[in-house]
């Protein structure tokens, strides 16, 4: 019924764009204009019940991705829908089919227990009385907030605020939750708190989600589907692991030995630094280092190991330098 | 039915949190006070220099002073209400959140303000109008119906006060330095709410003018119904009129605002 548009898109962009006009002064009572495409012709469809990472570096057009799709921001162009309804249009309407977070907003009043302002969803979303107590008790339970329903917001810590945030944007069922960078400036334990309820709600209610966010590791452990942007464009679209091979990114193995000795050799890893007795060796991240590993160990007199992931700008870098070879490549 | 839950749930947050300040409520009820006795001295001077200046016997004067203080904070007079946050929610980007709810911007503030009037009424004006009883002889009327008239006059006194800051809130959308907006509003409303001078002072065109401007609808209008000085049902209409007016510029404004947000991003 909601997958109007068949091929099971609950959410469904079409070369969607926008383009901020953007005014500068260059001088008195003079100024330029200048238009930033901060979305660039995205497709892309999200089955309902689907966990989906959207990644990039700041300004790849994330946020402005997210605000289309909730209703707050009308494209300039092509076409986008969400459980059927053309967001922009239908803002009211939609507000009942999806719950938003932003990071670095919130919902929450400011100056009064955060109970209050969920008694506030409750009559905004006109959630039946049962149904808002057991949503209640749930997320309360979930996300550890018994012992702060009482505590006013202001008063609150990042990570408790973000639950709190999290929480109210629940209340109502939403089948849709938008998260934008919820894990940002939260410490390790609230981060992984974060990480696990979004995995819960999305395994017992199926709740779609989509969430953006700069750290890999939110991706790693909560969507088995990441989407990369960068100025605007869809990089890659795809499941984790395949994002590393696209990029053709590569780990370090850093590597401490009992004494200086010459570079490493140990195929297909290279030796890309050299200090003192600690050596650093570039190897596929598609390879695993297991193997790698035990080869050096047998051959080397080994004291200490780590392995680096390869981070996620370094892997966009790489795969946009290569994206803009390809354009090269078809002018030339 | 639902919808009036909301924003009476809305109100009542606005009530509770200025609740929650004491010592900022302590403050004022003293602010107040105190600014009450300057001008009570001041009105004692002034009409024992001119007896039945503005039309205001002397009673009625000082009643003028207390009345008027009692509502200060309750009209937001000077400013300082919800407009402040809903200007710092437009500059941050912060209004964005408040769109993709299902509430409507200007009755979700209207309520909220709404809520904070009714705990100031109780919790700024009362002590203030107690003390000038007390202190002084002051002409109020024993009628209830005189009392209730004068609560109406007072709500829609505030609607109108509401209509005005929203609007002037509004202006943060367009506006570099929205709350230099706000504080010249409250200049205005120092001045031609009839705060410090009864309007009625104001002689020839000055006061024509002063007496027809939105502001008097905050503190001139509900007093004169207080006195006895003006008629009940013309104060209700002029207010009502303003009100209707001013938050219909408001509603026009405020979809002019929520397309650019939409289509600009603020
Ligand atoms: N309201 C706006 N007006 C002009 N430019 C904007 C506006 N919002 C975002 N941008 C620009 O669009 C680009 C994408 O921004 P955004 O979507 O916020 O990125 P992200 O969330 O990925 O960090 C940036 O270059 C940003 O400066
Ligand atoms: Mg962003």
């Amino acid at each position: 019924m909601d997958d109007v548009d068949g091929d099971g898109g609950f959410i469904r962009l079409d070369r969607v764009e926008k383009v901020f006009q953007v005014r500068r002064k260059t001088g008195f009572l003079r100024s330029e204009r200048r238009e930033v495409r901060a979305v660039d012709s995205i497709s892309f469809g999200v089955a309902r019940g689907e966990m989906v990472g959207y990644i990039g570096p700041n300004g790849a057009g994330k946020s402005t991705t997210i605000k289309m799709l909730t209703g707050i921001l009308t494209p300039s162009g092509g076409r986008l829908r969400v459980a059927g309804i053309d967001p922009s249009r239908e803002r009211t309407r939609l507000a009942h089919r999806i719950g938003v977070v932003f990071g670095q907003r919130t919902t929450l009043w400011w100056d009064l227990p955060l109970i209050d302002s969920y008694r506030l969803m409750h009559r905004m979303y006109r959630i039946p009385d049962a149904r808002y107590r057991a949503n209640l008790d749930r997320c309360v339970e979930l996300l550890d907030l018994g012992d702060l329903l009482d505590v006013p917001v202001r008063q609150l810590s990042l990570g408790q605020r973000m639950r709190g945030d999290i929480a109210a944007a629940l209340l109502h069922d939403p089948d849709v939750l938008y998260l934008d960078e919820p894990t940002i400036g939260l410490d390790v334990i609230s981060k992984a708190r974060v990480r696990e309820f979004l995995r819960d709600l999305n395994a017992e209610r199926g709740t779609t989600v989509l969430l953006t966010t700069h750290d890999l590791q939110d991706i790693e452990q909560v969507c088995r589907r990441v989407m990369v942007i960068d100025h605007g464009r869809l990089m890659y679209d795809g499941p984790l692991a395949g994002l590393h091979e696209a990029g053709e990114s590569e780990r370090t193995l850093v590597v401490d030995l009992a004494r200086e000795l010459p570079p490493i050799e140990a195929a297909p890893a290279r030796v890309v630094k050299v200090e003192g007795p600690r050596q650093w060796l570039a190897f596929p991240a598609s390879e695993s280092a297991a193997p790698l590993v035990a080869r050096i160990a047998a051959a080397y007199p080994l004291v200490d190991l780590s392995v680096r992931e390869p981070d996620i700008e370094a892997v966009i870098a790489k795969m946009y330098a290569e994206r803009a070879g390809e354009y090269e490549g078809m002018v030339s | 039915m639902g919808t009036g839950r909301l924003y009476a749930a809305v109100a009542a947050g606005g009530f509770r949190r200025y609740a929650t300040y004491r010592a900022a409520t302590a403050a004022g009820v003293f602010t107040n006070t105190v600014f009450g006795l300057i001008l009570a001295y001041t009105y004692i001077a002034l009409w024992d220099e001119k007896p039945r200046l503005g039309g205001y016997d002397q009673a009625q004067a000082l009643t003028y002073v207390w009345i008027s203080q009692a509502l200060l904070a309750v009209m937001s007079t000077m400013g300082g209400g919800f407009e402040d946050e809903l200007i710092e929610r437009i500059r941050t980007g912060d209004i964005a959140v408040d769109l993709y709810r299902p509430a409507d911007l200007q009755l979700w503030w209207l309520a909220g303000d709404l809520g904070r009037a009714l705990f100031q009424l109780l919790g700024r004006g009362v002590v203030p109008l107690v003390f000038g009883a007390l202190a002084f002889e002051l002409a109020l009327p024993g009628d209830p119906l005189v009392w209730l008239a004068f609560l109406v006059a007072v709500l829609l006194g505030l609607v109108v006060s509401f209509a005005i800051r929203f609007l002037v809130a509004l202006a943060a959308f367009w506006l570099m330095d929205g709350l230099g907006a706000a504080q010249l509003a409250g200049l205005c409303g120092i001045f031609f709410s009839g705060m410090l001078l009864p309007l009625n002072v104001f002689p020839g065109a000055l006061g024509e003018i002063a007496r027809a401007l939105p502001w008097s609808a905050l503190i001139q209008r509900p007093v004169d119904v207080l006195l006895g000085e003006a008629g009940v049902l013309g104060t209700f209409v002029f207010q009502g009129a303003w009100a209707v007016a001013l938050l219909a510029a408001g509603r026009v404004l405020q979809s002019v605002a929520t397309r650019r947000v939409v289509v600009q991003g603020g």
